[in-house]
């Protein structure tokens, strides 16, 4: 920052603990805006300094493990990526729709993930007994580069609660379940046929349901592509509804 | 994961049973007999997006026939004699248009039928999204609530105007066209329509190419956003072409609002013949028009 005087800013948190039965409320906190201070450096200070009972959810700081995903000024997006030079001097942090609350700005994000996981089987199958002793079949760099574009997903939740289909249907498989298909569609050590990924997103939850909002693209913190994949994944199954 | 991956296509291969670095979750497959999801909900969603882009490709080429008044009286009683097989046949037949009608119906109840699986089916739905809405600020989240709404509103308002349209597909026209909309009162629900249709089709379009990934150029992001310009260029085109044309059909049923019921015969060289000057055109009473 170039002014001398460091910006005061007030960070409204919805804040609630289901478990000791306090009901949702807004909290104001005042920090001073450092430079290249990020929300999760103000919410670090705010449970320093001022309210150690303040929950929320970090591990890595840098954006890799997805557990800061709030929703910021309304929209999702990782407190450790986000920089409070960017917003106004008033912030308001919720947290995630969608997943089960646990106290303030901490959402259990890990049940549903691995519900979607167990859903869609997103894990390589094959028909052939695993060696894990063997050296791994070689892939072509341009198909590894490919399939690590997908797997850069980190499960932060920002695309589920961006999903304006999933707010409506909750059964719907959302971005990173889809993403995840089409991730092990993508490997050659799956053996599974697009018919075999018809049954698990050939319906109205599934990729059918999707209605191309793309407010999981535009959230999305990794910058993963989803709107494309989305798009492929229908064509690919439409393909498979007209055999 | 697939790091590791890369790396296990170039390096030695590692000490014999040694586990890799990152196990890969596998599976075991085993035949298990399954049921097989039905395909149907692909098949109604490829329908839902055939019959929006053929209901929007109606509407651009509708668009462009009824603006024809705007060249003249005669350009637009042409094309509607056209649709009605003046030209191949030996005597106009409105039946003709009537059955193209009775098809644009179809495909359009067919449409509505499909959209309303996205439809909120209940409050808890309707607020949830609207809350979602408000909050996330988001375009196209906030576009697709638009497109929503006017698929809404065009239950009721194209349903309107085509009904009158396979009811009585002699009544297009200069005269018959303009008496329907002045002297039958249609002008207010040909405004909505004009609106609801050239916005819900703009948007329609515009989400057809991204649901199924028609992104042209090598930069996605960058295709959406041509995309939304081209889209917001489609909507105000059309509307500021129907705007002009519903116009040009007012003025001339407040002209014409005495003699409402008289039909149209063409002059030749583009003035009507009923006010051409000395002109003695014996005109066809018809009852007042309020369909369509």
């Amino acid at each position: 920052m170039s002014t001398d005087t460091p910006r005061q800013l007030t960070l409204r948190i919805l804040r609630s603990s289901p478990g000791e039965g306090i009901a949702p409320h807004w909290q104001d906190f005042r920090v001073d805006e450092a430079e290249g201070m990020t929300l999760f450096i103000a919410l670090n200070e705010i449970r320093d300094t001022l309210d150690p009972s303040l929950q929320f959810d970090f591990v890595c700081r840098a954006g890799i493990c997805g557990s800061c995903g709030m929703l910021i000024d309304g929209r999702p997006g990782l407190a450790c990526r986000s920089l409070t030079r960017d917003f106004g001097p008033l912030i308001t942090l919720a947290p995630l729709p969608v997943f089960a609350l646990i106290g303030d700005l901490s959402v259990d994000t890990g049940s549903w993930m691995r519900g979607t996981a167990e859903r869609l089987e997103t894990w390589i199958h094959s028909q052939a007994e695993p060696d894990l002793t063997a050296v791994e079949a070689r892939m072509e760099p341009e198909l590894a580069e490919a399939i690590y574009e997908l797997d850069r997903c980190i499960e932060c939740g920002c695309c589920v609660a961006g999903c304006g289909t999933l707010r409506m249907r909750e059964d719907f498989v959302g971005a990173v379940g889809l993403n995840k298909i089409a991730r092990f569609r993508l490997d050659p050590r799956d053996e599974r046929s697009d018919e075999d990924y018809y049954e698990l997103i050939g319906d109205d939850s599934g990729v059918f349901g999707c209605m191309s909002l793309l407010g999981c693209h535009d959230v999305c913190p990794k910058g993963l592509p989803l709107q494309t994949q989305i798009a492929f994944l229908r064509r690919r199954m439409v393909a498979v509804g007209l055999k | 994961m697939s790091r590791l991956l890369e790396r296990s296509a170039t390096l030695p291969p590692p000490i014999a049973r040694q586990a890799p670095e990152t196990p890969l979750a596998l599976t075991h497959v085993t035949a298990h007999p399954r049921l097989r999801r039905s395909r149907w909900p692909a098949r109604l969603d490829l329908l839902q997006s055939a019959s929006g882009l053929f209901l929007a490709l109606f509407l651009v080429a509708h668009m462009f026939f009824v603006s024809s008044i705007l060249i003249s009286q005669d350009a637009f009683y042409t094309v509607a004699r056209f649709f009605e097989g003046a030209y191949f046949l030996a005597t106009p037949q409105p039946w003709i248009v009537s059955c193209v009608v009775g098809g644009v119906l179809a495909v359009f109840v067919l449409h509505a039928w499909l959209a309303l699986r996205k439809f909120p089916a209940s409050f808890r739905q309707y607020q949830a999204f609207a809350e979602h809405r408000a909050r996330l600020r988001h375009d196209d989240t906030g576009l697709w609530w638009l497109q929503l709404w006017t698929g809404f509103a065009l239950f009721f308002l194209a349903s309107i105007h085509l009904y009158g349209m396979l009811v009585h597909p002699e009544l297009i026209g200069p005269y018959e066209s303009a008496d329907r909309v002045w002297t039958g009162s249609m002008w207010p629900l040909y405004l909505l329509l004009l609106f609801a249709a050239e916005i819900h089709g703009g948007i329609g379009l515009y989400r057809l190419a991204l649901k199924w990934g028609w992104l042209p150029g090598g930069n996605p992001d960058a295709a959406r956003r041509r995309l939304r310009r081209l889209k917001t260029a489609f909507s105000l085109f059309f509307i500021g072409l129907g705007l002009v044309s519903l116009l040009a059909y007012v003025r001339l049923g407040i002209a014409h609002a005495e003699r409402a019921g008289e039909r149209y015969a063409p002059s030749g060289d583009g003035t009507p013949a009923t006010l051409a000057e000395g002109a003695a055109v014996t005109p066809v009473v018809v009852p007042s028009r309020r369909g369509g």
